[in-house]
């Protein structure tokens, strides 16, 4: 793609309409969450600020932007304060090639899955960073947690990514999307189950979502990598961890759920309501769910989820050549 | 370097070189091994509930040795209760344990009765029975959500404060308060049971009934829950014995030692209940047990309910504040949520004690933690603790 003024105008305009993607995204996710949890604990959830609560997340966040920005002593303090940066910044990029309607693409490439999953990986840097610099144990076995955890389930996520790929022909999203019918029994998930599933499992572990929480893991490190973050610093580790479950949730919509395609009308609407879908099922199993013990956690990946990721992507190209 | 320092840009707090922690983490690191690392669980940390600090040393995610630190909770109640009448004391150990205040309650009148030579009206000890077994089920409820948000199942510990809740509703119409309990005076309780203390009861029995397999079906049998805890932190018997162990882990080890059952006290002969001893001596195990010991307790409630008997809730001359203990020694033993509750109590005929020795089975239990922890991951010996079921100033006291 040439780089012209009107597109590089394009793209601008598109990050920032990505950041205001995110933020508006954690404020509604975190008061989605709030609520879905207080519906399954049984209780209210947020609803004093505001007409039930709506204004509790806006609030929590000003009082994350008021605070005092805190060094602990001894830390690394030009990797402390990168760390959240680094974890936000990435987000931003993956967001580029998210067809969300059929015209609504902020950046058509060719290899646009190969773009997402490339910039992916540089999430898990800025976990390391934060465990590293703030010269804090947990934080520390946080990080090493969340190093083995990300690069291990990358790689069943990318398999079941492939064989999707596989079948469209093309690493090219609006492509994939294009690939599907309007209907439900035409999308992907009724012809790749097994690499829906497996995408599903892995998605949860690479956002360090619960059950896989480990590189956070309340119970047993406090807070893990950001357990000296406060203020803006968790924020912005918050804010990216709700971005990267948008990201996955809308991968997962592209992929196996038809995008922006629709029983009525198409259009973007419907990439949202499935990526929202997909969200919401997160969060269900975040507050149904105990934690999976480390080595569990590993032993499912490459015993279980590798192999039939294999399997699959085996048995794709096969039936795709008799069909050729 | 002049310029720019970048480590600490805002000034030097502590030198490096020089700052090692406190006295026992530093004690406890001369004899770790090379490329270990401390740490510190706790007295702040998430699930040690309440202020119990534990030093770790870690070879990765492994447990070399786990040391738990106690004291941060010391009340003195034992010496308070060398300096306080028998009458004043009682509220105190509504404060030992939070959890399961009436076993103490009754360990501490038990004792003083048995040396006063006091009898207590059998209407009084089937209400002692009701109040101490709805304790224990409430405390049960309570150990067992928490238990599984160490695991990281962070909801059912807001279903069982709601059945926790009910319990304490009912207990609040006799005893007047939610949290420390002191119901029983010597030769008898302080309070009558009135209709609704009798219809909640009734009420609450097959409703916690239902919830339990509700329980069992929402948790226990959980995939990710049974291979947290199958196989972890087994506790046979030898090991509880040379710790003392008592309650649900001895229990667990299959042994069926109650002390309900074993040294009768009150009028538990009279009930019909089983002794659940698990099948497993893991942290699963020690889960049944405590799931299967809240049935036996709604069994004996429900027994209690239907047999109770009219008549005095005290003796008439009850002892008061200016009463003189006899002089001599005894010990009076019950079964509490956490194992055996022992009071040993030691007077010279004054109108204080002499002498007054707690048995709290949680510290008992808590000196297993260092040897079952040893080589297991950091989230295993994180069950294992919570499978102790312990609190902490029952620990320290």
């Amino acid at each position: 793609m040439e780089l012209t003024i009107a597109n590089f105008v394009q793209i601008v305009i598109a990050c920032l309409l990505i950041i205001a993607l995110m933020v508006g995204n954690a404020v509604i996710m975190v008061y989605i969450e709030r609520k879905a949890a207080g519906f399954i604990q049984r209780r209210p959830g947020p609803y004093e600020v505001g007409p039930r609560g709506t204004i509790q997340a806006i609030c929590d966040s000003m009082k994350l932007l008021g605070k005092q920005l805190f060094i602990p002593g001894n830390v690394d303090w030009l990797l402390y304060f990168l760390a959240p940066v680094m974890a936000f910044l990435p987000v931003l990029l993956l967001f580029l090639p998210i067809p969300f309607g059929k015209y609504l693409v902020a950046l058509k490439v060719d290899d646009g899955i190969l773009l997402i999953l490339a910039f992916a990986g540089l999430g898990v840097i800025s976990n390391i960073l934060a465990g590293w610099a703030s010269n804090n144990k947990y934080g520390l076995l946080g990080a090493a947690r969340a190093v083995a955890q990300s690069v291990a389930y990358e790689i069943p996520m990318i398999m079941a990514l492939l064989a999707v790929v596989f079948m469209a022909g093309s690493l090219n999203l609006s492509e994939i999307v294009e690939r599907q019918g309007t209907w439900p029994w035409q999308w992907n998930i009724v012809f790749q189950p097994l690499a829906c599933f497996i995408y599903f499992v892995s998605l949860v572990g690479e956002t360090n979502r619960a059950p896989f929480d480990l590189p956070e893991a309340e119970s047993e490190l406090t807070a893990g990598f950001h357990t000296e973050y406060s203020g803006m610093g968790f924020a912005l580790f918050f804010l990216s961890e709700y971005a990267n479950m948008l990201l996955v949730s809308f991968v997962c919509a592209t992929f196996f759920l038809g995008g922006y395609k629709g029983p009525i009308l198409d259009g973007f609407w419907w990439t949202f309501i499935k990526a929202y879908a997909v969200m919401c099922l997160i969060v269900w199993l975040r507050w149904t769910f105990p934690r999976v013990r480390f080595d569990q956690l590993l032993n499912i990946n490459w015993k279980w989820l590798l192999p039939l990721s294999i399997l699959n992507l085996w048995v794709t190209a096969i039936v795709l050549k008799f069909i050729e | 370097m002049s310029g720019l320092n970048f480590i600490n840009p805002f000034g030097v707090r502590e030198d490096p070189g020089t700052f090692t922690g406190d006295f026992y983490t530093e004690n406890f690191s001369r004899k770790a091994k090379p490329g270990t690392v401390i740490l510190n669980l706790g007295p702040q940390h998430p699930s040690t509930h309440g202020v119990l600090r534990i030093v770790v040393e870690l070879d990765g995610e492994y447990v070399i040795r786990a040391e738990p630190v106690l004291g941060y909770l010391h009340r003195m109640h034992e010496k308070m209760g060398e300096v306080k009448t028998p009458w004043q004391f009682i509220p105190n150990m509504g404060r030992v344990d939070y959890l399961h205040p009436i076993a103490w309650n009754w360990a501490y009148v038990g004792a003083v009765e048995r040396l006063g030579g006091i009898e207590v009206p059998e209407r009084a000890e089937y209400l002692r029975v009701i109040s101490c077994e709805l304790n224990r089920i409430a405390s049960h409820l309570m150990w067992w959500g928490a238990f599984v948000m160490d695991l990281g199942g962070v909801t059912p510990i807001l279903y069982a404060f709601e059945e926790r809740e009910k319990i304490n509703d009912i207990l609040q119409i006799v005893t007047g308060s939610r949290l420390t309990l002191s119901y029983f005076r010597f030769g008898g309780v302080s309070t009558d049971v009135d209709e609704r203390f009798l219809r909640l009861t009734k009420e609450f029995v097959p409703y916690l009934r239902e919830r339990l397999k509700m329980y069992k079906a929402l948790v226990t049998d959980n995939i990710i829950l049974r291979r947290r805890l199958e196989g972890v932190g087994p506790m046979g018997v030898d090991i509880c014995q040379r710790y003392g162990a008592t309650g649900p882990i001895l229990r667990a080890a299959g042994v069926a030692s109650d002390t309900r059952r074993d040294i009768p006290y009150g009028i538990y002969k009279k009930f019909d209940f089983d002794i659940p001893s698990g099948p497993t001596n893991d942290s699963f195990g020690r889960y049944l047990v405590r799931l299967a010991e809240v049935e036996e307790s709604l069994t004996i409630v429900e027994q209690a309910i239907k047999e109770l008997p009219a008549g005095a809730i005290r003796i008439d001359k009850a002892p008061k504040a200016n009463y003189k203990l006899p002089a001599g020694e005894t010990y009076f033993a019950v079964e509490g949520a956490r194992g055996q509750v022992g009071c040993h109590l030691v007077s010279d005929g004054g109108t204080r004690p002499y002498r007054i020795k707690l048995r709290a089975p949680g510290f008992s239990n808590l000196s297993l933690f260092a040897e079952a922890a040893k080589g297991t991951l950091l989230a295993d010996a994180i069950a294992i603790l919570g499978s102790l079921d312990l609190v902490i100033p029952e620990v320290d006291r």
